[in-house]
């Protein structure tokens, strides 16, 4: 019986794994898991909101892979790296385990037909096309810093989404699926049994019933108002469709948060957020203010107020952003990335064939990756031979892939000398103590995995690293299904009652539609995109986001709270005049919960750990002796109350490296 | 710059229930408008929400009859330019026309081997249950990076 709108059909499904999401994480699970899975009965589904072909951080493509390790480096040197970049606050464990896999997944992209550059035995450089020796085999990347290696990636998720379907079998695949809750099991709260969701193309909810799913849906963008006013507040930095639902979804079922207060504010291309980091790196190009003064060397000593994260050779992202603050807020911007020079040197050096490639290839960098950004060049006439462009810091995004660390507090490698204790006081007792519980990638809440953004205290996994943590997880999920065969899932809430939750957007719009002429102005309810709009000028105003050059203080924190709680009263007003709007809808819904732990966090860590990227004004410092530890958090769905505490932070590599 | 529908181009992929773009946009902007009622072109598709569109191009690039093309953000970029692509099944040719009439042409590869030739597992070993607790993949493409185990200061 096909469902209708107000009235949808419910499947009801049973599997013993289900995979919540189809980017790079999830087709990295994809593809590890058949293997282990082989010969166990075990069934295993994957569901995603969008196209594996093109869903996620990747779906556009990428003109980097950003971590590969590489023979000439250590996961140690790049759990130093992590943990610099974020201001000394990661789990080494989580990004040493990363470090060591990592490349592995590069490997397997390379294979299945991603054109990766290499250099050749005389230092010239060529594109993925040409055969050359691949890098398993010893070949040489195209390094364009210590970390990223260039590619040529405008099919990278197409190639990578194949290999997954492939692995997994079109049949375990369901596409346009939005997941929007977790339910836990009826016979132990702390153990997650199950997820609800529906079709954004067919009047259908979804009911699965699980012993273990995975949950890496992204982080979180356009929570906070963006710059730009109209069409252009589709050009976010990282993609416009994560809406926060792995973190939501999370602390909903009882899940660990971990440095919710993290987030990441990147100075990019302005309006078109372009990628600087070929510019920066590759090219050699230098930013500075309107007066061609480099504002890394002009207020160098800034750095000094930051030890001892700002005098590593690569200062963390967030002080790279304090220093060019200082030029805006003292009137001289614009800021620029001086283009014009950095391709004039480069000229120098190049032979004339890599002199004929290099224009292309600076083209390519958007092209591959965030078309929009060439679209503002051509609109502006903008050759970046003959004029340089402007840089802007962004409106906040939180995520833990990239240069941020927020997310869910997942379970560790054992054999790295984590902690096996917590010498924190108030963690709460039901948590685990150490860093590791049993199953790697396993969340605090049993059953429950995630990878890519949803792993917090690691960052800067991006694109590869959430494919490898994808596959880390997929090995623990079997692990943990075939440890409890006699296991059975059973919903704490009824599937009656999950349905009426899922479509009650749509029921307040049938209920009142008639009540008003206008079909968006009605006081019996709210479209989603209001309440999005209502939610981002809180967090804009209040949270730190552009509009106060990202300062909070206590007392704004407070407003904050006070207008957050309406809105999530008001978020049960939200309205659906069709499948369409019910998914911007729930994706709203995610993204408040998701601002509330960020504003909560922030509440909580009395001190500036993020200069650049946000300032507590009333604790403006960075405050090592009482600071220098994990903020974590657990939300309470029935009280809907956030609970904030403090972790240990521990050093299993050893940092001063970095400053030697 | 929203993507937008060319009403001499798109055939509405046919008559079929759901078009290219309504199949491959990441944020479901994409729609086919079956009667004509929402945009007075009966099934020919439309960008429903050009204010969330991100400019992925995926819609572009998988359009059969390149009927879809973006116009650049109206609040940002000044009118006239236009980056368009031909994505073909190993390479990817882009056509850049500038607000000036400076015309640029890049042809890029997007990838070495046939499509849907991808084996996942050809030539991999099957997994070994036994080290299914262990470090590491069921099988390793060199890749592993086992590490220096003095780096490690808290064992």
């Amino acid at each position: 019986m096909a469902g209708e709108f107000g009235n949808p059909e419910v499947v009801e499904e049973e599997v013993d794994i289900l995979l919540i999401g189809g980017g790079m994480a999830c087709c990295g699970a994809a593809f590890e898991i058949m293997r282990w899975a082989e010969g166990t009965d075990l069934k295993i589904k994957l569901v995603d909101k969008a196209a594996m072909d093109r869903s996620g951080a990747v779906a556009q493509g990428l003109s980097a892979i950003n971590t590969y390790i590489g023979t000439e480096q250590d996961p140690a040197d790049y759990a130093r790296m992590v943990s610099n970049d974020l201001m000394g606050i990661t789990r080494d464990d989580l990004a040493y385990d990363l470090g060591r896999h990592v490349d592995e997944s590069v490997h397997l992209f390379e294979e299945w037909g991603l054109p990766i550059w290499k250099t050749d035995e005389n230092g010239e450089r060529h594109d993925g096309s040409k055969g050359m020796t691949p890098l398993k085999d010893g070949g040489k990347p195209v390094r364009s810093g210590k970390w990223q290696i260039m590619i040529n990636g405008e099919s990278y998720k197409w190639i990578v989404a194949e290999a997954a379907k492939k692995a997994l079998g079109i049949d375990n695949i369901e596409e346009r699926i939005f997941i929007v809750k977790l339910v836990n099991d009826k016979n132990d709260s702390n153990r997650i049994a199950g997820a609800v969701g529906f079709s954004t193309r067919d009047h259908k909810v979804v009911v699965y019933k699980f012993k273990a799913c995975l949950l890496a849906a992204g982080g979180c963008v356009n929570l906070f108002r963006p710059r730009s006013v109209g069409e252009g507040q589709g050009r976010a930095w990282y993609p416009v469709w994560n809406a926060g639902s792995t973190y939501s979804m999370a602390a909903e079922a009882g899940a660990e948060l971990t440095l919710m207060e993290n987030r990441f504010v990147p100075t990019r291309f302005k309006d078109g957020y372009g990628p600087v980091g070929a510019w920066f790196l590759l090219f050699k190009a230098q930013a500075t203010n309107a007066f061609e003064e480099v504002y890394m060397v002009r207020n160098k000593e800034m750095l000094d107020d930051y030890p001892p994260y700002g005098h590593a050779a690569v200062p963390a992202s967030c002080l790279r952003n304090h220093l060019m603050l200082k030029e805006m807020k003292e009137g001289r911007g614009p800021i620029y990335m001086d283009t014009v020079t950095a391709l004039a040197n480069l000229r120098e050096t190049l032979s004339p064939r890599e002199v004929k490639h290099l224009e292309a290839e600076a083209w390519e960098d958007f092209l591959d990756m965030c078309v929009g950004q060439c679209g503002i060049w051509v609109g502006e006439n903008i050759e970046p031979e003959k004029k340089n462009s402007e840089l802007m810091p962004t409106e906040p995004y939180l995520l833990g892939s990239h240069s941020g660390c927020c997310g869910i507090w997942v379970s560790g490698p054992t054999d790295v000398g984590a902690p096996t204790d917590e010498a924190e006081a108030g963690v709460p007792d039901h948590l685990p103590k150490g860093w590791n519980w049993g199953y790697r990638s396993m969340t605090t809440v049993k059953g429950l995995f995630t990878a890519g953004d949803g792993v917090g205290a690691s960052g800067h996994k991006f694109s590869s690293g959430s494919h490898a943590e994808g596959r880390m997880c997929a090995k623990s999920m079997v692990k943990y299904c075939l440890d409890n065969p006699d296991m059975k899932p059973e919903l704490a809430d009824s599937v009656d009652d999950l349905v009426a939750e899922i479509y009650k957007p749509v029921k307040n719009f049938l209920e009142h539609k008639d009540y008003s002429t206008a079909i968006d102005v009605n006081p019996h309810y709210i479209t989603p995109k209001m309440l999005q709009f209502r939610l981002q000028k809180i967090m804009d105003e209040y949270v730190a986001g552009v509009a106060t050059y990202y300062q909070t203080n206590g007392k704004m924190l407070a407003v904050a709270g006070e207008k957050l709680d309406m809105l999530k009263e008001d978020a049960e007003k939200m309205r659906a005049k069709d499948l369409h709007e019910l998914l911007r809808a729930w994706e709203n819904y995610h993204r408040i919960i998701t601002a509330e732990a960020h504003m909560k966090h922030i509440e909580f860590r009395e001190e500036s750990r993020y200069p650049g990227f946000y300032y507590r004004a009333d604790y403006n410092l960075v405050d090592e002796e009482n600071w220098k530890c994990f903020v974590n958090s657990v939300y309470d769905r029935e009280s809907r109350k956030w609970t904030c505490f403090k972790r240990k932070h521990v050093d299993l590599v050893d940092k001063s490296k970095l400053f030697k | 710059m929203p993507t937008f529908v060319r009403t001499d181009k798109c055939d509405g992929c046919k008559g079929q229930d759901k078009t290219a773009c309504m199949y491959i946009c990441p944020h479901d902007l994409m729609k086919l408008d079956k009667d004509g009622s929402e945009t007075g072109h009966a099934m020919k598709a439309f960008n429903q929400e050009p204010e969330q569109c991100w400019e992925c191009y995926s819609c572009v690039k998988i359009c059969p009859q390149q009927a879809i093309e973006a116009r650049h953000y109206a609040d940002i970029v000044p009118l006239g330019g236009s980056v368009q692509p031909l994505r073909g099944t190993d390479s990817i040719m882009w056509t850049i026309k500038f607000r000036n009439g400076t015309m640029k042409r890049f042809k890029f590869p997007i990838r070495t081997t046939p499509e849907g030739s991808i084996e996942p597992y050809a030539g991999k070993p099957a997994a070994d249950m036994s080290k299914i607790e262990e470090i590491g993949f069921f099988n390793q493409e060199n890749g592993f990076r086992a590490g220096d185990r003095s780096e490690l200061i808290n064992l």
